[in-house]
Formats: C-alpha cells, sequence, structure tokens
C-alpha cells in the first residue's frame, strides 16, 4: 500500500480520479432518470472530433474537445425541443455525425497516432500537475453547481410539469445540466477514454439506484461506488498492470451485480 | 386587491392546438372560498384551461388574471398548489422519499442548506399530517398505493399553505371508497382552511356532495352557477342522457 502511494504519478491519478469520480456519480443519477443515460456516450463520440482536431491543428485538444462537446450538449437540448425528437434520436445524430467528423479528421492527418490512442482508452497515470489542478477545478464546479441547483433538478426530474408551475426554470436547467454533462464527459476522458467514459457516468449511477429509496441515498450511494471503483481500479491497475480504464469500468460493474442481487434478495 | 374580487379572472379564452379549436371564448371568475368542480366531455378543454392559468399554456386570444394581475406579472407562485393530471403515474422505481417529495413544493429558494432545517422539517411534517400520511415521511414514494400517493402530492401542493389550489383528475386509478376519504378530505381544506379549489373531474356525483360551484366546459362555458342549480340545469339533465360518468358517494 505504500508503494501504491509514494509514488507521485498515481497519487496524481487518485486525487483526479476522486474528484472526477465523484462528479460522474452525481449527474450519472439526474442522467439516468431522465433517460438521458445515452448522452455520455454521444458527447463523448463528439469529444472524438474535437480531439482529432485539436491534434491536427495542434491546438489544446482538451479545450476544443470541451468546447465541440459543450455546443453539442447545447444542440441536442436544441434538437429535442425544436424538432421534437426523442433525445436517443437527438444523440445518436451527434454521436454518429461527432465520431463520422473524428475519423475523417484522422484520415486527413495521416492514420492514429499514439497521442489519440491515450484519448480513446484513457492515460490518468500520465496526468501532470497542471491536468490535476484544472480537473479538480472542473469537477469541483462541476459538484458545486448540482449542489447549489440540486432541489431544482430533483424536482423537474421528478415532475418536470409542477416544476415549471412552481417557478423553476426548466429550459434553462436543461441546458445546464446538458453542458455540466460535456465537462464532465471531458473530465472523465483522461481517466477512462473516450470509449468507457460513458461507463464511468452510467454505471456507478444504475448501481447506487438498486437500493436507493430517496434521491439523497441516490447520490451518495452513487458515489461512493464511483469512487470505490475508481481507487481499486487503480490500485488493481498498478499491481496487476492492467490498463486503469478498463478496471475502473470492471469494478463499477462487479459492484452493479453485487447490489443487484442484493436487490433481489429483499 | 380586495377580498371580494375574484381570485381567478377568465375572460374571452380561446385556445387551440394547432388547427382544432380546444377552448372558444371562456368568461368567467374563480372566487375566494369555491370549491369549484371543472367538468365536462374528454377533450373539452378543461386540462387545457388549467395549463392556461397556471403559465403552461398561452391562450390564443383572451386574458387570465390571478389576483389581479395578469399571468405574465404574477409572481407569487407559491400562493397557488397544483396536483397535476396523472400524478400517481409515477415510475414506482424513482428513488424519492415521501419527504423528498413534499420538500419540493416549499419552493426553490431553499436549495441551500438552512439554518432553518428544524423548521422545514416540521413545516413538511404538519403539511403530512393534514392529509393523515404523516407516519410515512421516509417511505419511497413507489411503495404507497395510489390513494396515498394522491394525499403525498396534495401534501406537496399545500405545504406553502396556498390559497387556492388546483387538481386535475386526482382519483383516477383510484378506487371508490378511497375516493370518498379523499374529497372528504379536500372538503376539509376548502371549509376549515379556507383553500379555494378547482377540481378538474368527470365524475358529476361529486358535485352533489362537496363542491360549491360548478363550471362545465365543452370548449365554450356551457354552465357557471352553483351546484344547485346545476343539478336542475338543462346541462346537467343533458348530461345524465348522454351517459356522462357517475360514481355514488357516501351520504
Amino acid at each position: 500500500m505504500d508503494a501504491f502511494l509514494s509514488y507521485g504519478f498515481l497519487q496524481r491519478a487518485l486525487f483526479a480520479g476522486i474528484f472526477v469520480a465523484l462528479a460522474c456519480a452525481m449527474l450519472g443519477v439526474f442522467l439516468i432518470l431522465r433517460r438521458d443515460a445515452m448522452i455520455g456516450h454521444g458527447l463523448a463520440h463528439v469529444a472524438f472530433a474535437g480531439i482529432a482536431i485539436g491534434l491536427l491543428l495542434n491546438i489544446l485538444p482538451m479545450t476544443i474537445a470541451l468546447v465541440v462537446a459543450v455546443l453539442s450538449a447545447l444542440g441536442i437540448t436544441a434538437l429535442k425541443e425544436k424538432a421534437g425528437l426523442y433525445g436517443d434520436t437527438a444523440i445518436a445524430i451527434f454521436s454518429s455525425v461527432g465520431f463520422a467528423v473524428g475519423v475523417l479528421v484522422v484520415t486527413v492527418s495521416q492514420g492514429f497516432n499514439v497521442d489519440l490512442f491515450s484519448y480513446l482508452f484513457g492515460d490518468i497515470l500520465t496526468i501532470d500537475a497542471t491536468e490535476v489542478a484544472l480537473s479538480i477545478c472542473l469537477a469541483v464546479a462541476v459538484v458545486l453547481i448540482v449542489f447549489l441547483n440540486y432541489q431544482k433538478f430533483m424536482y423537474m426530474t421528478f415532475d418536470q410539469e409542477s416544476a415549471k408551475v412552481s417557478g423553476v426554470k426548466v429550459r434553462q436547467l436543461d441546458m445546464l445540466l446538458s453542458v455540466l454533462t460535456a465537462v464532465t464527459v471531458v473530465l472523465g476522458m483522461k481517466l477512462v477514454g473516450i470509449l468507457l467514459v460513458s461507463a464511468l457516468i452510467v454505471i456507478p449511477a444504475a448501481a447506487g439506484l438498486q437500493l436507493a429509496s430517496s434521491f439523497k441515498q441516490a447520490i451518495g450511494f452513487s458515489s461512493l461506488i464511483s469512487l470505490i471503483s475508481v481507487v481499486l481500479g487503480l490500485f488493481i491497475s498498478f499491481y496487476l498492470d492492467f490498463p486503469a480504464s478498463g478496471s475502473i469500468v470492471i469494478i463499477s460493474f462487479f459492484c452493479f451485480c453485487l447490489l443487484f442481487l442484493v436487490k433481489q434478495r429483499r | 386587491m380586495n377580498e371580494s374580487s375574484p381570485l381567478i379572472e377568465i375572460k374571452n379564452v380561446s385556445f387551440s392546438y394547432g388547427h382544432t379549436k380546444v377552448l372558444n371564448n371562456v368568461t368567467f371568475p374563480i372566487n375566494r372560498g369555491d370549491f369549484l368542480s371543472l367538468i365536462g366531455p374528454n377533450g373539452s378543454g378543461k386540462t387545457t384551461l388549467i395549463k392556461i392559468i397556471l403559465g403552461l399554456l398561452n391562450p390564443s386570444k383572451g386574458e387570465i388574471k390571478i389576483m389581479g394581475k395578469t399571468v405574465a406579472e404574477f409572481n407569487d407562485w407559491q400562493k397557488l398548489g397544483y396536483v397535476p393530471q396523472k400524478a400517481t403515474h409515477i415510475d414506482p422505481f424513482f428513488p424519492v422519499s415521501v419527504r423528498e417529495v413534499v420538500k419540493m413544493g416549499l419552493g426553490v429558494q431553499r436549495s441551500l442548506p438552512s439554518f432553518k432545517k428544524r423548521n422545514e422539517a416540521q413545516i413538511i411534517w404538519n403539511a403530512l399530517s393534514r392529509v393523515g400520511m404523516e407516519n410515512h415521511l421516509n417511505w419511497r414514494i413507489g411503495k404507497l398505493s395510489g390513494g396515498q400517493q394522491q394525499r403525498v402530492f396534495i401534501a406537496r401542493a399545500i405545504v406553502n399553505q396556498p390559497c387556492l389550489l388546483f387538481l386535475d383528475e386526482p382519483t383516477t386509478g383510484v378506487d371508490s371508497e378511497t375516493q370518498g376519504h379523499f374529497y372528504d378530505m379536500l372538503d376539509t381544506l376548502n371549509k376549515k382552511e379556507s383553500i379555494t379549489i378547482v377540481l378538474v373531474t368527470h365524475d358529476i356525483g361529486i358535485v352533489n356532495r362537496h363542491v360549491s360551484r360548478v363550471a362545465c366546459l365543452n370548449q365554450s362555458l356551457e354552465y357557471h352557477g352553483t351546484h344547485e342549480e346545476f343539478c336542475q340545469s338543462e346541462v346537467f339533465k343533458k348530461m345524465l342522457a348522454e351517459g356522462h360518468h357517475i360514481v355514488s358517494h357516501r351520504h
């Protein structure tokens, strides 16, 4: 254990991972209950286009990915409202177009390189101090905004019509939630990669929902499971030389299975 | 606004969904202390009218005033309580407790943890005890029966001590005995706590027991007046002849 915690790269990975895990878990509960669980997957594909563009132009890929993801999140919300599409349809449109643009850009740049690979599968163990600080700041911002708007988010998730009547600005909060999801997806990309970030948002939240009998419990359990997944996943990655992203997601899936079985036995 | 002014003034309100006219030139007041039953067949515009009053829809013509102010000017929405149609058609696995549901009704300004937490808990308990659900604070809402859920939604609607309560077909899917208890509870809220109630219902049998006024809609306003006069009216006889649903209640 001392060896595990004595390495700087692991300490940085743990610090960043813990905060990102919390942000993913909190948002995941709202997204699942709003039936928007796939938005993380969709935005990750769109962020891939942003990363590819950033790498091609040699301009801060994560920043470009963040901008593209935020704009797409707002686009998905607008498409649902204006075109009357179901959420999953709007997500599918953006997701596939985003990934297609990414593939095009990668082809133009003449193939995959190591940089792109690390974005696809995550590379938390190479995170530097600046990236840790940025990840923590963004994650804290996400958690704080969710915390401050918790009652309103919960109300509109549970009963949108009554929430509107009581003065909740549902449309604006919808957009805010989409933006927070985009930020969290980009944060999570460093931890588990484009291909698995959706799992980090959805699986711990789905696990937490198995036993929760209140919204507070749902948030609490999801956060705990997300933290356990990240810490144990990094632990396994270090000692067994497994990829951190895969380890984290598989641990969270085991947690889901365990809690699912506990729920069935109740 | 003085005490004798109507709480809600509905003037020449019309509304269409696309080309389908749903409300045509509806005008009537809702006065303080009314227990108003808003009845009519399916598609008659009852729910649409409630949504227009609550600002969820904009009328294509006409005006609504709430306590003397237009819907756009009115911002004291906590004086109005609302139990929407199909309130109990919730996901039974949604992880929300009875306490959390009622707390939603406390209003959006209470999103920060507050030193008034003890007061908030008391307010929630009081609202639940008014509907007889104070022993279910920590129950998940999905574990309650339809009638119990409906009581919790009413607790949410009245937690801020509103002066006006809208209920849209609140007894759908609830057995007749529970309906009877439910209407007795609304009666108490109206007569003992002076809450003005607007109840959208298909059930014209309720006019025989609890309501003080009836508004009958079928795109246009076909009747508005006391329930005694309604029971003698041609509109009522026509509804009976057309076989509109009547449910018997305890007397």
